[in-house]
C-alpha cells in the first residue's frame, strides 16, 4: 500500500486538521449572529417603507412628512409651478442630474419630468434636506419660486434644483411610488 | 512556577527575544498553555474549561443583549420582547444568556462537589478554596441582579423577597435594605444599579479566575489520589505530568464540545424549562404570585433559609442566648450565608491526613449523603413550607451544616483510610498497564 | 473507582434533574389549592422536529379576530409578522387590509394631543378592550400546563411545558357546575382553571376540593361551530380551541420554528465536531496510554 510511502506525520496530523477545521466552522457560525445582531431589526426595517395618505393635499400646497429621521417635501405643484419647472435647460444648471432614485440610469438630466413623481408633473416628492449643509428648506420662497435655504442661502426652483447658492446638489428625490390613486409610498 | 521541575519558555526568534526583553507575555502564556499537569486527571477535571467558556459566553451574549435593553420600568419588559422578536437572531442570544446561566451554575456544582470528593480543597490549596467560594459568591449575585433585568412578576418579586433579607439585620437592617434598593421598594433605582452591577460583576469575576488560576498553577494541580507531583528532579516529574497543551487541552475541548451538544439541544429544543412561566407577566407589585421561587440553582439555600423558623429549638436557643437580637427571620439569613461559610472553611474543618475521597471509605458514604442531601435541599426550595416540606427542609438543612462541622473533623479522627499509591505514574500505569512513561519521552 | 463513578453519576443526573424541580413547583403548591384538569393535546409543533402548522395558525388567527379580540390585546405582536416566515404567513396585501380593520391611538397626531388612526402593518394589535382580559401575546408561555410529579419536574421534561395545552383545555373546560355548588357562585365553573373562586361547600374537612378545577371570571367564549373555516376544516370545539391555542402558540413564540432549526443544526455540527475531537484526543493519547511507537 502507498501509506507508508506518504511523509511521515501526514497520516497522524490527518485528524488534527478536520478536527480543527471543523473546530473552526463551527466557530464561524457561532461568530456570524454576534455580528448580524447590529444590523437594523425587523421593526426598524418596517418602518424603513411607509405610505402616505395624499388625498389632503390641496394643489399649490405641501405635505411635510417625517420619514427615517428625516422630512420629506410631497408637493401638488399648480400649472404655473410645472411651467417654470419645464422651461429650464437642464445643461445651464449647477447640478445637471436629476438626483432620482426612482431612475434606472444615474446620470439621466434634470429634466422637469425626470423629477416629477406622476406624468402630469403634479406631483413632486423630495428630501427636505439642503444639499449644503443639512438645513431644511423653506417652501413657496427664493428667488426661483421653489425653496430658500435660510441657513446660507441657498435658491431650488419649483422642481427642487438647485439654481443659486453654496448647496452643490439638487433636492434628492428618493424611491417613491404611487400605490393606489391617493396613497404614495416612499422606501 | 509549580515548583515542579521543568523546561521553560526560551525565546527563539529575533521578534520573540525582542518582545520578551520589553514584555515577558509570550512567556507567560507558553509557560502557562505548556505546564506540567498531573497525568491521571479524570473526566471530573473538565469543569473549569467548561466555566471558563461559559463565562465568556455570558460576557458575549451579554454585552450584545445590552445593546438592545432598556433598562427601565416602563420598557425593560417590552425591551425583552424587543430581542425576542425583532433583534435579529435575538431569540438566540437570549436564550443562550438565560440557559448559559444554568450550564454555568451546573458545572460550578460538578467542580465544587469535586474538589470536596477529592480533597482539592487542602493545603497547599486553601487559597484557590477561597478564591474559587468569591467567584461562587459573585456568581450568586450576578445571576441575581441579571434575573431582575426581564422585569417579569418572578423577577420583581422574587427580588423583593432577598433584598428583603438585608432588612433582617438587627439595627442597621432597614437602612442597608433602603441603601440597596435606592427607595423604600424594589422600583426603577433597583432596576437601574442592578443592571450596572450585573454588567460590572462578570469582570470581576473573570479577573478573580485568572487569580484563581495563578493560585493552583503556583500549588499545582491536585488529582483523583491526592498525591502530589514528585518535585524532586525532572525525570520524575514527567513521569508523573504531562503539559497541558496539547493533552488536556484537546481533552478538555472534546468534554467541552459534548456538554455544548447537550446545551445546544436544550436551547433549542427546551429553552423555557428550567425557568418560570410567570416571569413572562409583566411585574406587577399589587399582584403577588401564588408561588415566589428562585431559579433552581439558589434552591439549596433557599430551603436552609426557610427551614429555620421560630419553632425550631436551635432558633429558639440562640434567640433567647442573643437577648432577642437574633430573631427567627434573621437566623434564617444566617444560616443561608453560613451554609456557604461552612463550605469555604472546609479546608481547616477536615483533620484527614488523607486527601482524596477515593482512599477514605467511610467519608466517601458521608459525600454519597451530602450529593443526595443537596439534591434534598434543591427540591425541598421549591416545594410550599407546609408539613411534611418543612421537616425534610430542616433535616437536610441539618445535615449540611453536620457534614462541615461535624462529620468533616470527625472522620480525621475515627477513619481508617486506604493507602493511596506512591506515585501519580503508579495510579496512571494501574490503570493503563502498557502506558509508557519516559525514559522515552512522550509523542508531541 | 467505581464507587467514585457511582456517586459521581448520582451527582450528574441529580445536577441534570435538578434543574426541573423549579418546573415542579406549582405542582406541590396546587395540592393545596385546586387541581386542573389539562388535557395533553398533540400539537404539530411539538417536539424537537415539530413546527408551526400554517394552516393551522390561519383559522386560529381567524378565531382570535372572530371570538377573543373584543376583549384581549396582543400588544407585542406586530400586524406585519403575519405575514412572517414560520407564522400565519398570511400574503403582505392581505396582511395589509387586515391591518386595516384596527385602528390604533398615535399620540403624535392633533397637535400632541393624539387621536385615533387606522393601523399600518408596522403598528401592533392593541391593547385589549376589557380591563380584566389579560393580554394574550405571551400566554401560552406565561402558563404551565403540566406540574411534578411530587415537585420532581419530570412531566414538564416529557410532555412540555403545557402552555397552549392549558389554554386549550381551558376553552374546552367549561362544565356544569357540581351539586355542591350554591346558586349565585360567581364565575362559570371549569376543569381546567385551578385558581379561581371556589366554595367552601365543595371542600372537604381538610379543607381540600373535592371537584377538580374552579370558578372562571370568563365566560365561555367558544362552544363549537363559532367559526366557519373556509377551506371546510373542523369547527368542533376541540378543534377551534386547538387552533387558536396553536395561534397564541405563535405570537408567544413567532420565531419557533427558526429556534428549533437553529437548534438541530447546532446539535448536528457539535455532534460531528465531538466524533472528530473524540478521534482527535484518542490519536494524541494513544502513545501515553499504550506506549505504541506511531510511524
Amino acid at each position: 500500500m502507498s501509506h507508508a510511502d506518504q511523509p511521515a506525520g501526514t497520516r497522524r496530523d490527518f485528524i488534527y486538521y478536520a478536527a480543527g477545521g471543523a473546530g473552526a466552522v463551527v466557530t464561524g457560525a457561532a461568530v456570524w449572529p454576534l455580528v448580524n445582531q447590529m444590523n437594523p431589526s425587523a421593526d426598524v426595517v418596517a418602518l424603513s417603507s411607509i405610505r402616505v395618505d395624499v388625498s389632503a393635499v390641496e394643489p399649490g400646497t405641501q405635505l411635510t412628512i417625517l420619514w427615517q429621521g428625516k422630512p420629506v417635501f410631497i408637493r401638488s405643484r399648480t400649472e404655473e409651478e410645472i411651467a417654470a419647472g419645464r422651461d429650464v435647460d437642464p445643461a445651464t444648471l449647477p447640478d445637471p442630474l436629476a438626483e432620482n432614485a426612482n431612475l434606472a440610469d444615474r446620470d439621466a438630466p434634470a429634466t422637469d419630468q425626470n423629477r416629477a413623481l406622476s406624468e402630469d408633473g403634479v406631483w413632486l416628492v423630495q428630501m427636505g434636506v439642503c444639499t449644503h449643509l443639512g438645513c431644511v428648506p423653506l417652501g413657496t420662497s427664493g428667488d426661483f419660486g421653489g425653496w430658500y435655504c435660510p441657513c446660507h442661502g441657498s435658491h431650488y426652483d419649483t422642481a427642487g434644483r438647485i439654481r443659486k447658492g453654496p448647496a452643490p446638489r439638487n433636492l434628492p428625490i428618493p424611491v417613491a411610488a404611487f400605490v393606489d390613486a391617493t396613497t404614495i409610498q416612499l422606501g | 512556577m509549580s515548583g515542579i521541575p521543568h523546561d521553560h519558555y526560551e525565546p527563539k526568534s529575533r521578534g520573540e527575544k525582542w518582545l520578551s526583553s520589553r514584555l515577558p507575555v509570550a512567556g507567560l502564556l507558553s509557560d502557562t498553555l505548556t505546564i506540567p499537569t498531573p497525568r491521571n486527571l479524570n473526566w471530573m477535571w473538565i469543569w473549569g474549561i467548561v466555566l471558563t467558556f461559559t463565562l465568556v459566553m455570558q460576557i458575549v451574549t451579554g454585552i450584545v443583549l445590552a445593546m438592545h435593553y432598556t433598562p427601565h420600568v416602563d420598557m425593560a419588559f417590552a425591551s425583552v420582547e424587543h430581542i425576542m422578536r425583532d433583534v435579529n437572531g435575538g431569540f438566540m442570544l437570549r436564550y443562550i444568556h438565560q440557559n448559559g446561566a444554568s450550564l454555568f451554575f451546573v458545572a460550578v456544582y460538578l467542580h465544587i462537589f469535586r474538589s470536596l470528593y477529592y480533597g482539592s480543597y487542602k493545603a497547599p490549596r486553601e487559597v484557590t478554596w477561597i478564591i474559587g467560594m468569591l467567584i461562587y459568591v459573585l456568581m450568586m449575585a450576578s445571576a441575581f441582579l441579571g434575573y431582575v433585568l426581564p422585569w417579569g412578576q418572578m423577577s420583581f418579586h422574587g427580588t423583593a423577597v432577598i433584598t428583603g433579607l438585608f432588612g433582617a439585620i438587627p439595627f442597621v437592617g432597614e437602612s442597608v435594605q433602603t441603601w440597596l434598593l435606592g427607595a423604600g421598594a424594589v422600583g426603577q433605582p433597583a432596576l437601574n444599579r442592578f443592571f450596572s452591577l450585573h454588567y460590572l460583576f462578570p469582570f470581576v469575576i473573570l479577573g478573580l479566575v485568572l487569580v484563581h488560576i495563578w493560585a493552583f498553577h503556583t500549588t499545582g494541580n491536585n488529582n483523583p489520589t491526592g498525591v502530589e507531583v514528585r518535585r524532586t528532579s525532572k525525570a520524575e516529574a514527567q513521569r508523573d505530568t504531562l503539559p497541558f497543551w496539547p493533552y488536556f487541552v484537546i481533552k478538555d475541548l472534546f468534554a467541552l464540545v459534548v456538554i455544548l451538544v447537550v446545551f445546544m439541544a436544550i436551547v433549542g429544543f427546551m429553552p423555557n424549562y428550567l425557568g418560570h412561566p410567570d416571569n413572562y407577566i409583566e411585574a406587577n407589585p399589587l399582584a403577588t404570585p401564588a408561588h415566589i421561587v428562585p431559579e433552581w440553582y439558589f434552591l439549596p439555600f433557599y430551603a436552609i433559609l426557610r427551614a429555620f423558623t421560630a419553632d425550631v429549638w436551635a432558633v429558639q436557643l440562640v434567640h433567647w442566648i442573643s437577648f432577642g437580637i437574633i430573631d427567627a427571620k434573621f437566623f434564617g439569613v444566617l444560616a443561608f450565608f453560613g451554609s456557604i461559610v461552612v463550605m469555604a472553611l472546609a479546608p481547616w474543618l477536615d483533620t484527614s491526613a488523607v486527601r482524596s475521597g477515593r482512599y477514605r471509605p467511610m467519608l466517601r458514604m458521608w459525600f454519597a449523603l451530602l450529593c443526595i442531601d443537596f439534591v434534598v435541599l434543591m427540591w425541598a426550595g421549591a416545594q410550599t413550607t407546609e408539613f411534611p416540606y418543612d421537616w425534610i427542609s430542616l433535616i437536610a438543612a441539618t445535615y449540611w451544616f453536620s457534614y462541615f462541622l461535624i462529620i468533616l473533623p470527625l472522620m480525621g479522627v475515627i477513619e481508617k483510610p486506604e493507602s493511596p499509591p506512591a506515585t501519580i505514574e503508579d495510579d496512571f500505569k494501574a490503570h493503563y498497564p502498557d502506558a509508557r512513561t519516559p525514559s522515552a519521552s512522550p509523542a508531541e | 473507582m467505581t464507587k467514585f463513578k457511582t456517586t459521581f453519576l448520582i451527582a450528574a443526573l441529580a445536577a441534570g434533574l435538578t434543574g426541573g424541580l423549579s418546573g415542579g413547583l406549582t405542582g406541590g403548591a396546587a395540592m393545596a389549592a385546586g387541581e386542573g384538569l389539562v388535557e395533553n393535546y398533540d400539537f404539530a409543533f411539538e417536539g424537537p422536529f415539530g413546527s408551526f402548522d400554517q394552516m393551522q395558525l390561519q383559522r386560529g388567527l381567524q378565531v382570535f379576530t372572530e371570538n377573543c379580540s373584543a376583549c384581549h390585546g396582543l400588544r407585542y405582536v406586530a400586524f406585519r409578522t403575519l405575514a412572517d416566515e414560520g407564522g400565519p404567513g398570511l400574503p403582505e396585501d392581505q396582511m395589509r387590509a387586515y391591518a386595516e380593520f384596527y385602528e390604533v391611538w398615535d399620540t403624535s397626531l392633533e397637535d400632541g394631543f393624539g387621536d385615533f388612526r387606522t393601523a399600518t402593518p408596522a403598528d401592533k394589535f392593541p391593547l385589549g378592550g376589557f380591563v380584566g382580559a389579560p393580554d394574550l401575546s405571551l400566554m401560552a408561555k406565561a402558563r404551565a400546563g403540566f406540574h411534578g410529579p411530587y415537585g420532581t419536574g419530570i412531566s414538564q421534561l416529557l410532555n412540555g411545558m403545557g402552555g397552549p395545552e392549558y389554554i386549550a383545555s381551558i376553552l374546552t373546560g367549561y362544565a356544569d357546575p357540581p351539586a355542591c355548588a350554591p346558586e349565585d357562585q360567581e364565575g362559570y365553573y371549569n376543569t381546567a382553571f385551578a385558581n379561581g373562586g371556589f366554595p367552601d361547600a365543595c371542600k372537604d374537612e381538610d379543607g381540600h376540593h373535592t371537584v377538580p378545577g374552579s370558578w372562571i371570571a370568563m365566560s365561555p367564549p367558544l362552544y363549537g361551530d363559532d367559526v366557519e373555516y373556509a377551506d371546510g376544516s373542523s369547527t368542533e370545539l376541540d378543534a377551534v380551541a386547538q387552533d387558536v391555542a396553536a395561534f397564541l402558540m405563535w405570537t408567544a413564540e413567532p420565531h419557533l420554528n427558526a429556534r428549533k432549526q437553529a437548534g438541530l443544526t447546532g446539535v448536528i455540527f457539535l455532534t460531528v465536531l465531538a466524533a472528530l475531537l473524540y478521534l482527535a484526543n484518542k490519536r494524541l493519547w494513544a502513545p501515553v496510554k499504550h506506549g505504541q511507537d506511531e510511524v
